[in-house]
């Protein structure tokens, strides 16, 4: 059944903004039509700890978690987060760093979240308006262009030949 | 919310929708992750819902509200059912008339927690329905049920909830409100309310009685799932864990207990021998798999190691593999610490210098326990600061008491550690004893709640305050003091030596909002003053 899920875990540390990056691919997954779990650990995190956050959607999702060594893409927004983080990828599956975008196109460096989710969505079967409408709906109107701007950066850093040919 | 009507809800969210729309006229709880939002939730949506000083007290006036016919939700992590036992036990006695949903948020694998009990114990230990629902569909279906449940039976319900079912966002089919119309009423019944021994022993029969009606009535079988799968392997599971054994084994069949105390003996016992080899999966304590054993039905276990941390697919994989060999660590995440800023990194400082032996306590504070303070000697329970601060005083060498100092929050110490200041008060040691009351003005830990030190509400809204320094005046503690720790100045060092020194019973009250919530109170401090001014009476 893993084998029609599509497994994201977005890592960072409190405060980077990894739980919104979730809550946004997990609404754009639902937008699409699929079945969405999300999951995370708060708590002890909003003190400045590590953050992580899973998103599965598919046909139908049962368990939230990703197990170890099953996520297909491992966003990290924090480079000391990939080392503890990696054992969750698969072989072969994809990490996403902040690497994958030039923090000096970013209008504001806090949309680094959403530069690396627009790098994510190259890669996923979702399509761009609704990206884009979910952005729309998950700021506020002021941080609206800002966020528009890091996600297509992001979107457009990934390799053409990579990426996805959405629905 | 998408068109179709679709939702994506956590856990928590889903319990505040159903709560509403069961309409529910008070909810009551204190904060402590993972049950924290549901409230919060609540009361965004338009519900009533209230802080209590902790969960016994919540629980207590959630009682009253189904004694007057109302429907009642209290919420509380699994400690907290600890605090809240007492009046539970006695309430399974005297029974409701409005439903009483108690949510029991437990936390398997200690996300945020100082243990990880299992509280479906408690279900059995006081006699009382529960539910445990799998996702936030469960959550909100279920909740609706339990107040019917609640109602039907005239019983008080625990919802069994766990970290991962309270914090997972997963989609949710929404339905219609469908509230009681039934105003509330007293209504006296002194043999049923009034729990004197004469009263209390029919009482207790009457309520065996009832566990032995719902578990043999057809109540409980909608809750449980049956679903069909191959005869090699079959699964009993409840909560979050028949999602990953769905995953772990999709040929197998599975039977899913919603209802899961009383149980369902006879279908349990049926599904049993309807397949060659039964496994129960469950996280935590062996609770469904030594009932069914002792029902004489014979099933498989997981093995003791699976009994620690929450459960997940390959874990699952791994219990029905009968899988022993030590599994992987994860490696460590970065732990939380005080924040750069907090202004009580200098009392763990001052603390550490002077090697205090420091009885701590539940909150952010406890972080005062990692590097570089390491700086707290003991961290029981909410309120437990006080009490074994003290109990170290009476015992040890005089050179070693006169260094005991107890450190607890402001929420904390309205929460349980008042009981532990009157102790102080009645008993106390032949040096005195040193209680630092860090008030930072609010409950910061579970992401900054009000409580009653505050003076404000769980909107957010003005009431009366609890002044904690007049609080411990008001006792007959003579040397009170209250003081804004601010580092370079020496001032609360020489304070804590002072105290120290006394040999008397001293409060330091080290008072200054934490830093997170700065913004905040400065804006609800705007926002009270011009309401002032507005309500002026006109000239």
């Amino acid at each position: 059944m893993s084998a029609q899920l599509t497994n994201v875990v977005v890592a960072g540390i409190g405060g980077q903004g990894v739980l919104t990056a979730s809550d946004i691919l997990a609404d754009v997954a639902m937008r699409a039509g699929f079945d969405v779990k999300k999951s995370e650990i708060k708590g002890m995190s909003q003190r400045g700890g590590s953050v992580s956050s899973e998103v599965r959607f598919g046909e139908a999702v049962f368990s939230p978690m990703v197990s170890p060594g099953e996520a297909d893409f491992l966003l990290v927004l924090e480079p000391t987060q990939v080392e503890p983080n990696l054992y969750i990828l698969k072989p072969g599956g994809r990490l996403i760093t902040p690497d994958a975008v030039d923090a000096g196109k970013l209008a504001n460096r806090k949309s680094l979240n959403v530069a690396l989710l627009g790098a994510l969505s190259a890669h996923l079967p979702l399509p761009e308006a609704q990206w884009l409408e979910a952005l729309r709906e998950a700021f506020p109107p002021d941080f609206s262009e800002h966020n528009r701007q890091a996600f297509l950066t992001g979107r457009a850093s990934q390799a053409r030949s990579e990426r996805v040919e959405c629905l | 919310m998408s068109p179709n009507g679709r939702q994506l809800l956590s856990g928590d969210n889903a319990i505040a929708l159903a709560a509403l729309h069961a309409g529910v006229a008070l909810g009551t709880g204190y904060p402590g992750t993972p049950s924290t939002e549901i409230l919060e939730s609540f009361s965004e949506i338009g519900g009533k819902a209230q802080w209590s000083p902790n969960e016994k007290v919540a629980l207590e006036v959630g009682i009253g509200v189904a004694f007057g016919g109302a429907r009642s939700l209290v919420t509380m992590k699994h400690v907290g059912l600890n605090v809240a036992a007492d009046p539970l036990f006695t309430a399974a006695y005297t029974g409701v008339s409005g439903g009483l949903v108690i949510v029991s948020a437990d936390d398997p694998g200690m996300a945020s927690s100082q243990n990880e009990q299992d509280n479906r114990r408690y279900a059995v230990a006081a006699g009382v329905p529960m539910l445990e629902p799998s996702d936030s569909q469960e959550a909100y279906d279920f909740t609706l049920a339990a107040f019917e449940i609640s109602e039907r039976w005239k019983m008080p319900v625990i919802l069994r909830v766990t970290t991962r079912v309270c914090h997972s966002y997963t989609v949710v089919r929404r339905g219609e409100p469908n509230g009681t119309a039934r105003p509330p009423d007293f209504v006296r019944d002194i043999r049923g309310r009034v729990m004197i021994p004469a009263n209390a022993r029919p009482a207790h029969k009457r309520l065996r009685q009832k566990l032995a009606d719902i578990q043999d009535g057809g109540d409980t079988a909608k809750f449980n799932r049956l679903v069909p799968g191959g005869k090699e392997l079959g699964i009993i599971t409840s909560g979050i864990s028949f999602m990953h054994a769905r995953e772990a084994a999709p040929d197998a069949s599975v039977l899913k207990l919603g209802f899961t105390h009383p149980l369902p003996m006879r279908q349990i016992a049926e599904f049993v021998k309807s397949v060659e080899r039964c496994v129960v999966v469950e996280e935590g304590d062996p609770y469904l798999v030594d009932a069914i054993r002792a029902a004489g039905i014979i099933v498989e276990g997981k093995p003791e190691m699976y009994r620690f941390g929450e459960l997940d697919v390959s874990r699952v994989r791994r219990i029905l593999d009968r899988n022993l060999s030590p599994e992987a660590m994860k490696p460590p995440g970065k732990p939380p610490q005080l924040c750069d800023a907090c202004q009580y990194r200098l009392v763990f400082t001052a603390l550490r210098e002077r090697n205090c032996i420091v009885a701590g306590d539940i909150g952010c504070y406890t972080l005062g326990v990692l590097p570089p303070f390491e700086a707290i000697d003991s961290c029981v329970c909410m309120g437990a600061s006080l009490g074994v601060g003290l109990g170290l005083r009476h015992v040890l060498p005089p050179e070693q008491a006169r260094r005991v100092v107890s450190v607890i929050g402001d929420s904390t110490f309205v929460h349980s550690g008042i009981s532990g200041l009157v102790e102080m008060v009645y008993n106390p040691p032949p040096d005195g004893h040193v209680l630092i009351i860090l008030d930072n003005a609010t409950t910061a830990m579970t992401g900054h709640q009000e409580h009653p030190g505050t003076g404000r509400k769980l909107d957010h809204e003005p009431t009366n305050k609890l002044v904690l320094e007049d609080l411990a005046r008001s006792l007959g503690i003579k040397s009170v003091h209250v003081i804004e720790p601010r580092a370079g100045t020496g001032d609360f060092e020489k304070l804590l030596d002072d105290c120290l020194a006394s040999h008397e019973l001293c409060v330091i009250i080290a008072r200054r909002p934490c830093i997170l919530i700065v913004k905040r109170l400065r804006g609800l401090e705007q926002a009270e003053q011009e309401r002032k001014e507005c309500s002026c009476p006109p000239n």
